[in-house]
Order: C-alpha cells, then structure tokens, then sequence
C-alpha cells in the first residue's frame, strides 16, 4: 500500500484499539494501521518493542505517522524511531496532536494519497502549540 | 585503581564490568521497594519494578556483556534497559548507557570518562526534553559530572550524588507524570534522581573495592 501508514501508542491497550477502531470505520481500510498500548506486562504503559512492531505492521514507503497519548508514549515512540534506524527512521514522525481526534484526522488524509509532511501536518492543526 | 587514583595517573585498570553490573543490580533490587514508593508519591508507582526487572535482565547477560569491548558492551545493555525496564525510565536510563557506549574509550581514562559522560547526559536530556531544575535524573547527573570534572575522588562523587537527590525533594516536578501534580509535587524526592544516585553509588564504590 503507498499511502502514509498510522500507528497508535497508548498506555491503555484498550484506548489505542479503540482508537484504532474508530480510524477503521471512519476513515476505512485504504491505510496501513497498527497499535499498541500496555507495557507488556498488564499494566498501563508504552514499551519500545511492541512500538517497533506496530511500525512495522503499518510500514508504507511513504511513511508513517505515530499519534501518542502521554509523555512516556512519545519518549518510547521517539526511543524506537531511533532504534528502526536510517533509512527508514526518517520516513517515521511522532504527531504533537491529541491521539484519538490526530489519528482520525491524519489517517483520512492518508487515506486520499497525501504526503507524510500533509498527513502530519493535519495532525498538527489540532494542537494549539 | 581507585577513582582517585585515576585522576592521578589518568588511566584505569580494565574495568570490572561484571562487578559493576553486580553491584548496580544489587543495589536497585535492594531498593526497589523504596523506589516504587517514591514513585507511587508523585508517579505512577512503578519505577522500582521496572528498574528491577531490567537490572536483572542485564545481570542474567553479564557474562556476554562483559565479553565486548566497553563501548559495545555499554550500547548493548543500553538496548537491554530499553527493551526490559518499560515506563519512561527504559529509554532514559538506556539512552544513558547507548551514548556512553558511544563516546566512550575502550580503556578509558578520566578525561575520557568525563568528556563521555557528558555527553551521555545530553544525549539524556535531548531524550527527555528536559533541563535541570526540572526534578528529574538529571538533577543527578549534571553535579555527578560536574564532581568529575573537578577531580573530585570516589566518595566525594557519591556525596554529591546524595545530596544532589535530596535536592529535588523541594522542587516542582516539570517533565514527566509528576509535572501534571503541579504543586503537590513539592517535598517529595524523585524516584529517577534517587535511583541515579544509588548507582552512581554503585559504580563509585565498586570502582574503589578494586582499588
């Protein structure tokens, strides 16, 4: 698939797989999606290898774009961006948006073809700073 | 050789990593009832687990770890603290480790030690986007480093690292869960400067034992 992929990293498994669920019926099945949420061991938390794996499951060419919900999830996002490398790791963004409304947002403009700095910048639109 | 008197001769023994690792993974679980209660304070409570569970991951490889070259040895169990420890301590406490690895010498001296250690921290804080003041590990780090920078032997390190703990007692959290307390914050330590300075204490000490 050529659009932008999505990831979705919550502290809550429950959250992102909502949040995941709410892409696939508002937006559809046109862009590559995973998530991730919990820190492998039942509780609340983000954990860097399940985030690499979820990176890898919405891998597209033309990048992806991970939504985060609290600070661990965006240091453990940014941890993994690192971790995956060159040259991939320059295709992979960490969105400063709010995960639920930033990923339906980013993922319908994924879903019309656009570019990974127009997906991320749609998510952008959505935070004050 | 001691820390001490390495600042005198400016090169150091092989390091023990195997020793160290010991000691480091000794002190965190011997604490961890205590760091989690710190965090349970002003965090989410888990920092002590999650400290355990990663330090022994690292003790369970010791044997490989200690097989590499310092440099490789360090990157290798800064992905292992990465990969085990979890919360937002994993990538902070591993990012530590991978950009010592980086910088540092495989026999490293004191000036090599310094100069990688510095830039471990900044390679700490970029991750965190933090600063210091902020209540955070660094709060630990920058005096810790500033200790080395001035010659300062073992003990003396590990003074600094105490003291520069307890100081984070009256600050108010600004970076990590703590941050959302606001306020209430204050008059607690936190749990990531109190775990920095055992280690710091650790490696000090165990550094000084091979004296």
């Amino acid at each position: 698939m050529s659009n932008v992929g999505i990831v979705i990293v919550s502290h809550s498994p429950l959250v992102a797989e909502g949040t995941a669920d709410m892409v696939r019926q508002m937006v559809g099945d046109e862009v590559p999606l995973a998530w991730c949420g919990g820190n492998g061991h039942g509780g609340l938390g983000t954990n860097v290898e399940a985030i690499m794996g979820a990176i890898d499951k919405a891998w597209s060419e033309a990048g992806v774009a991970i939504l985060v919900d609290l600070g661990g999830a965006e240091t453990n996002s940014e941890m993994a961006v690192e971790m995956i490398g060159e040259p991939r790791a320059q295709k992979i963004i960490v969105c400063n948006a709010p995960i639920v409304e930033g990923a339906v947002m980013a993922a319908t403009e994924a879903s019309g073809g656009a570019s990974l700095r127009e997906v991320v910048a749609t998510a952008h639109e959505l935070s004050p700073s | 050789m001691s820390i001490e008197a390495m600042s005198k001769t400016g090169t150091m023994d092989k390091v023990d990593l195997k020793a160290l690792i010991s000691a480091a993974a000794d002190t965190i679980a011997a604490h961890a009832e205590e760091l989690t209660t710190l965090d349970q304070a002003i965090g989410d409570g888990d920092h002590g687990l999650n400290m355990k569970r990663g330090f022994e991951a690292v003790r369970a490889e010791a044997d490989q770890f200690a097989a590499k070259p310092l440099p490789d040895a360090l990157k290798a169990i800064g992905t292992k603290l990465v990969m085990t420890v979890g919360g937002a301590s994993g990538p902070l406490f591993g990012t530590l480790f991978m950009a010592l690895g980086k910088e540092i010498f495989p026999e490293p001296d004191r000036a090599n030690l310094a100069t990688a250690f510095g830039k471990a921290i900044e390679a700490v804080a970029a991750r965190g986007k933090s600063q210091v003041g902020q209540k955070t590990m660094l709060d630990v780090l920058y005096p810790v480093h500033e200790a080395l920078l001035q010659g300062r032997i073992g003990p003396e390190i590990v003074a600094a690292a105490d003291k520069a703990a307890e100081a984070t007692v009256p600050m108010k959290a600004l970076r990590g869960r703590a941050s959302f307390l606001g306020d209430r914050s204050i008059g607690h330590m936190d749990a990531g400067a109190r775990s920095t300075a055992l280690l710091v204490r650790a490696v000090a000490e165990t550094i000084e034992g091979h004296a």
